[in-house]
């Protein structure tokens, strides 16, 4: 059982749908509560990084995700990734869940060289992979992936670094550190290579066999 | 590297997707969820949605239609047509559409797109601008209301602004080309797309696949989108993307 989290923000339907076609079955919450009883989650969103961090909060959900993150597995997407990071300069600096380092940046709109460029970074954009051997990307070729997004994310370690796409400089597009990952880009609507990349997912979820359990000692 | 993208256009009337004759290898050309697949399988990068039905009965269909499509379909799509509340941008949104165009109402109440923007982010609202060219004067006027009612608004100024407000993306329709099929308006697009720093849609006047480099190079567009030479297999978005890619043009 996969849990969606449900904190308020961005549209669930289409994430939601992609689990559906792949035969996962799933929750939509915002409860940690009920969240705690599926084997892996996955942190969607659309919008402001504030905003967002302030509703996880709220629901008492970002010190779930922080707790959790050590057994259960966790795929942040576009925002969602973002989230994981340390802190984001969108708006005020704002801290994020911390778990993984690094920092989020707007794309600044003009080179060094003084040349303008379009944010957000809209449209299908190839990925290289950097570390293959992420059970995220096994058995995947590099391919297209469908971006929306105007910050992008700065990682300390450049040993949490899965996958870049090049949009007027090096764009983090898939992250991970121990069960924690990201997509910068949308596997559910980044067609067949993003159904793929779901499956890997899930997959790495099934074959994880401590569920965690919050409340008791390993949380 | 980012990919030009192309988008073919369906217009939906009371759920019924006009103009899909000619696939007759579609069991039924006239569902819109057929028809998306069979784009999607031929290559599109996105899809456009225009829902041109008159009734509130048809519109509730295409709420309908659009979580069909999200069920279904695995790349973006946007929802145009008669959209006037944010309401009406949070139904469509919910129901899976990743933007919504407004034309009309982005005119009326330009407030409308910084609403939406506000609630689901600049990214799901595209600002749709329908122009013509004005011989007299060398600029290009905003038409509204299916390209029925002159507005005073310069199409160039009224694109920034929408960006200002909060648009994530400009599709712009040139009138003049539209059906024409002689090429999509170059020199408007170019102004537009160096006038904002968004995502620009070229639209209106496709005939050939050539038709599509013109528009990325000369036009400086990010994505063209087509809809006669598509539904009537003039050209395949197969062949139109082969051509690009011979040209060098990053294409998916």
């Amino acid at each position: 059982m996969i849990g969606i989290v449900d904190y308020g923000m961005g549209n669930l339907y289409s994430l939601s749908q992609a689990l559906k076609r792949l035969e996962q079955s799933y929750i939509i919450s915002d409860d940690p509560g009920e969240l705690d009883t599926t084997d892996g989650l996955i942190l969607p969103g659309v919008g402001a990084f504030k905003d967002a961090m302030g509703l996880l909060k709220e629901k008492h959900l970002s010190d779930y995700l922080s707790r959790c993150a050590q057994t259960k597995p966790l795929l942040g997407i576009c925002l969602g990734m973002q989230l994981l990071f340390d802190e984001s300069e969108e708006g005020v600096l704002t801290k994020g869940l911390g778990l993984i380092p690094g920092r989020i940046f707007r794309f600044p709109g003009v080179t060094n060289e003084g040349v303008r460029y379009k944010v957000p970074h809209m449209g299908w954009n190839t990925l290289t992979f950097v570390n293959s051997q992420s059970a995220l990307i096994q058995g995947l070729e590099p391919n297209y992936a469908y971006f929306v997004h105007s910050y992008y994310a700065d990682l300390k370690n450049s040993n949490t670094l899965i996958a870049v796409a090049d949009y007027y400089g090096h764009v983090p597009a898939i992250v991970g550190k121990g069960l924690v990952f990201g997509t910068q880009f949308h596997p559910e609507k980044s067609g067949v290579f993003g159904q793929a990349l779901l499956k890997n997912y899930l997959r790495l979820v099934s074959q994880i066999d401590d569920s965690c359990s919050c409340g008791e000692e390993k949380c | 590297m980012l990919a030009k993208r192309i988008i073919p256009c369906l217009d939906v009337k009371d759920g019924r997707v006009v103009k899909g004759k000619q696939f007759v290898q579609l069991r039924d050309a006239g569902d819109p969820v057929e028809l998306a697949m069979f784009y999607n399988h031929e290559g599109a990068d996105e899809l456009v949605f225009l829902d041109i039905s008159a009734s509130n009965e048809g519109r509730n269909t295409m709420v309908e239609v659009v979580k069909q499509v999200a069920a279904k379909l695995n790349i973006p799509f946007t929802v145009g047509g008669g959209i006037r509340s944010l309401e009406n941008i949070k139904t469509l949104l919910r129901a899976g559409a990743d933007k919504v165009s407004l034309n009309s109402s982005a005119v009326a109440n330009p407030e409308l797109i910084t609403e939406g923007a506000n609630f689901f982010g600049n990214q799901c609202i595209v600002c749709a601008i329908d122009a013509r060219l004005n011989s007299e004067t060398g600029t290009y006027k905003v038409y509204t209301h299916g390209g029925q009612k002159e507005t005073p608004l310069d199409a160039v100024v009224w694109a920034k602004k929408a960006v200002d407000l909060g648009a994530g993306e400009i599709l712009l329709t040139s009138m003049d080309q539209d059906g024409e099929k002689n090429g999509f308006e170059l020199n408007l697009t170019r102004k537009i797309s160096e006038a904002v720093d968004v995502p620009v849609i070229a639209s209106g006047g496709a005939g050939k696949a050539s038709d599509f480099l013109d528009a990325f190079e000369e036009g400086k567009a990010d994505a063209a989108l087509a809809a006669s030479i598509f539904h009537y297999k003039e050209t395949s978005v197969a062949s139109v993307k082969k051509f690009l890619k011979q040209k060098g043009v990053a294409i998916r």
